[in-house]
């Protein structure tokens, strides 16, 4: 059982940043923008607050200092972005040309801005945020140990980030706007909706939690930022066409997906899996493997938003 | 002046997506260059200068590194090029990269000596474990509808992890004290083929010439053939091209093994030189995939523009290097690449902008 625990908690980290990028990936691409810079963003957004929080842990310290690094991946994230944005929307470039050169950007920058502000490229953090039980709610017999023991508070915000875009996308007039946007922006320019607008607002979005999915990702997992997300961006994107642009189906995505990744990580930890003796570069290929035999399965009747990737034009038809 | 710009500018013949490109470059160096001042004021012009010059300053040798570079970019580049004229986005070059590199050195260290075409059957087999690798993305798409990129972004990472795991377990390619492959034997080397008495004391082989022939295949195929036109009419429009009777399903399928053949030969290429590159057994998808994408982008995926900016990455990349002399760091070159790509995305808005200065020159229609 203690295994189970064990599964549930490391679950938690790997599937929480694949949640929120891939929520913010849907703003996006659901307005009609294709974001591959996801990747980038998280990178930026991971190397701002885990600079911010090397240069302020001298000074505080705990949940207070992470809140604030969250803000600020979440506006470095959303700064970057606008760079996408522009690209797409204003130049009409080609989405996945922009999306590839951030993602070139981003690590380059990183490493560099690094260097050149302390010498070495990775920067160090003191982990002063992790939780051993949340008072009440780490007591309760089996949901308290899953969920409320050994955990960071970017897991309850992670939550909190789908409940609300889940509200945003289908409760809302600008969820329903940024929707007709993606489908077919003709219809709704002719109704009075500015496209231009909403779309920013999709990238920006998308550039806010793709940022604070970067912090995500290294905090619970590190103590230290090397300039790389390891390809969570990209596996981000494929938690979105898994989970068809939809949210709760995109959770259900990437608790699979992190689910591959805990097992495939930690399987020295579980006593069954350690006893097989397989090298840990096939479990490292596992989370891969099956997320292409899934997609093989699952992508006969994928339909992304209709209009994404194509740049608006007033002019067209 | 002004007529010299005339004539290149509102010259109906310059081709309006060389402008563009040229114009990135342009654009991505300058930045460069602001951010150098920005970091060094003192050392921002000796440093920009060593991108600029610093291959040409050591000469022969200089050059032949800058070929030497040049090729494994220039194959990438055209398989990701390749790719993309057929209406695919062949993000996998990594994996096909380093499969391909991972069979042409186990040929090259397990089969016996096959004398003086063991290079030749080496690269055979990179050629073929690239388009293996490829087909599998090509199938996903093709017969289930599988988003290529996503696909083939998980066949790099599972063709990392393969390599890894296939390389280290395998005593006879394995070297353990440095945790990569062995050398491979001199016949299974590329053969110099004389570059190495042009360009002495650089890294140069015959990988080279070999890409070079490779880009002109490529530029038969795809403009001078019936074949090629099929491709590259699926990957403009997929359903018309169904509707005229082309069977799109396997031209796609195709097209991705042909794409994952060039950048599996790539991957031959860099580990059966002499020059003593060695499969690492760590977990890093291989940066020639990747630069592959900015080769492809920055020539718009035309064979001739491939090898062109195949050799301008390179040669500022070399350039790059002694940038440390000048106390900066050499990410500045990923930097402008980074910066270049961005810009020439920009290509299709600036074409539409010179066509409208040309007409309006004009007075008429172009």
């Amino acid at each position: 059982m203690d295994a189970v625990y064990f599964i549930v908690q490391q679950t938690m980290y790997f599937a929480i940043p694949l949640l929120i990028v891939a929520l913010g990936g849907m703003f996006s691409e659901r307005s009609g923008v294709v974001n591959i810079a996801l990747e980038g963003i998280m990178t930026i957004g991971a190397f701002s607050s885990i600079f911010f929080i090397n240069q302020l842990q001298g000074v505080m310290r705990g949940q207070s200092l992470l809140l604030l690094a969250i803000l600020v991946a979440g506006l470095s994230g959303i700064i970057f972005s606008l760079l996408h944005a522009y690209a797409s929307i204003n130049m009409k470039a080609d989405q996945v040309i922009s999306g590839t050169a951030l993602n070139m950007f981003a690590p380059a920058f990183a490493i560099f801005t690094a260097r050149m502000f302390q010498g070495v490229q990775q920067i160090t953090f003191i982990n002063t945020f992790y939780i051993k039980k949340v008072p009440f709610l780490g007591d309760i017999p089996v949901i308290g140990r899953l969920f409320f023991q050994n955990a960071y508070i970017t897991t309850y915000i992670g939550f909190l980030i789908l409940v609300i875009s889940a509200m945003v996308l289908y409760k809302t007039r600008f969820g329903l706007r940024l929707r007709s946007c993606g489908e077919h922006p003709q219809a709704a320019d002719s109704v009075g909706i500015n496209v231009y607008r909403i779309r920013y607002a999709g990238v920006m979005i998308s550039g806010m939690l793709g940022g604070i999915g970067g912090l995500v990702f290294v905090v619970p997992t590190s103590t230290n930022f090397n300039a790389t997300v390891a390809g969570y961006g990209f596996l981000a994107l494929a938690v979105l066409i898994f989970g068809q642009w939809k949210p709760v189906r995109i959770l259900y995505a990437a608790f699979f997906f992190g689910l591959m990744k805990t097992i495939s990580a930690s399987y020295s930890g579980i006593p069954f899996l350690s006893g097989l003796g397989i090298s840990s570069s096939i479990y490292k290929m596992i989370p891969y493997i099956a997320t292409l035999i899934v997609l093989a399965f699952t992508s006969r009747k994928s339909q992304a938003p209709r209009a994404a990737g194509i740049p608006y034009d007033k002019g067209m038809r | 002046m002004k007529s010299l710009i005339t004539k290149v500018f509102h010259n109906d013949k310059t081709h309006v997506g060389l402008l563009s490109s040229l114009f990135a470059i342009f654009i991505g160096l300058l930045f460069g260059f602001i951010v150098l001042l920005f970091s060094n004021p003192s050392q921002a012009l000796g440093g920009f200068g060593s991108i600029l010059l610093g291959a040409v300053t050591r000469g022969s040798r200089g050059i032949g590194n800058v070929l030497y570079f040049a090729t494994p970019i220039m194959l990438t580049g055209l398989s990701v090029g390749f790719a993309f004229k057929t209406g695919l986005f062949n993000i996998g070059a990594s994996g096909q990269f380093i499969f391909g590199a991972y069979a042409a050195v186990y040929v090259g260290l397990v089969f016996p000596n096959l004398g003086s075409i063991h290079w030749l059957v080496a690269l055979l087999a990179a050629f073929l474990a690239g388009a293996f690798w490829a087909i599998i993305p090509g199938l996903l798409k093709a017969y289930a509808n599988v988003n290529e990129v996503i696909s083939s972004i998980m066949m790099n990472y599972i063709g990392m992890y393969l390599v890894n795991f296939l390389v280290a377990t395998n005593p006879r390619i394995f070297d353990p004290n440095k945790n990569q492959s062995f050398t491979v034997p001199k016949n299974a080397q590329i053969p110099n083929m004389g570059l190495d008495k042009l360009f002495p004391r650089s890294s140069i082989n015959g990988g080279f010439i070999i890409a070079i022939i490779f880009v002109i295949v490529i530029y038969i195929i795809l403009n001078k053939t019936t074949f090629g036109f099929e491709l590259r009419a699926v990957g403009l429009n997929r359903d018309a091209s169904k509707y005229a009777g082309i069977n799109e399903k396997r031209n796609i399928v195709l097209s991705m093994a042909i794409a994952g053949a060039l950048a599996g030969v790539s991957g031959g290429i860099v580990y059966l030189a002499a020059s003593g590159r060695h499969i690492e057994v760590v977990d890093v998808l291989a940066a020639e995939g990747f630069a592959g994408i900015s080769v492809a982008l920055l020539g718009l995926s035309n064979p001739i523009g491939i090898l062109f900016s195949a050799l301008f990455i390179a040669y500022i990349t070399v350039g790059g290097f002694y940038l440390q002399l000048y106390d900066f760091v050499p990410e500045i070159i990923d930097i402008i690449i980074a910066v270049i790509i961005y810009f020439s995305a920009f290509s299709l808005i600036i074409q539409t902008i010179l066509k409208k200065f040309r007409r309006k020159v004009k007075g008429g229609t172009t």
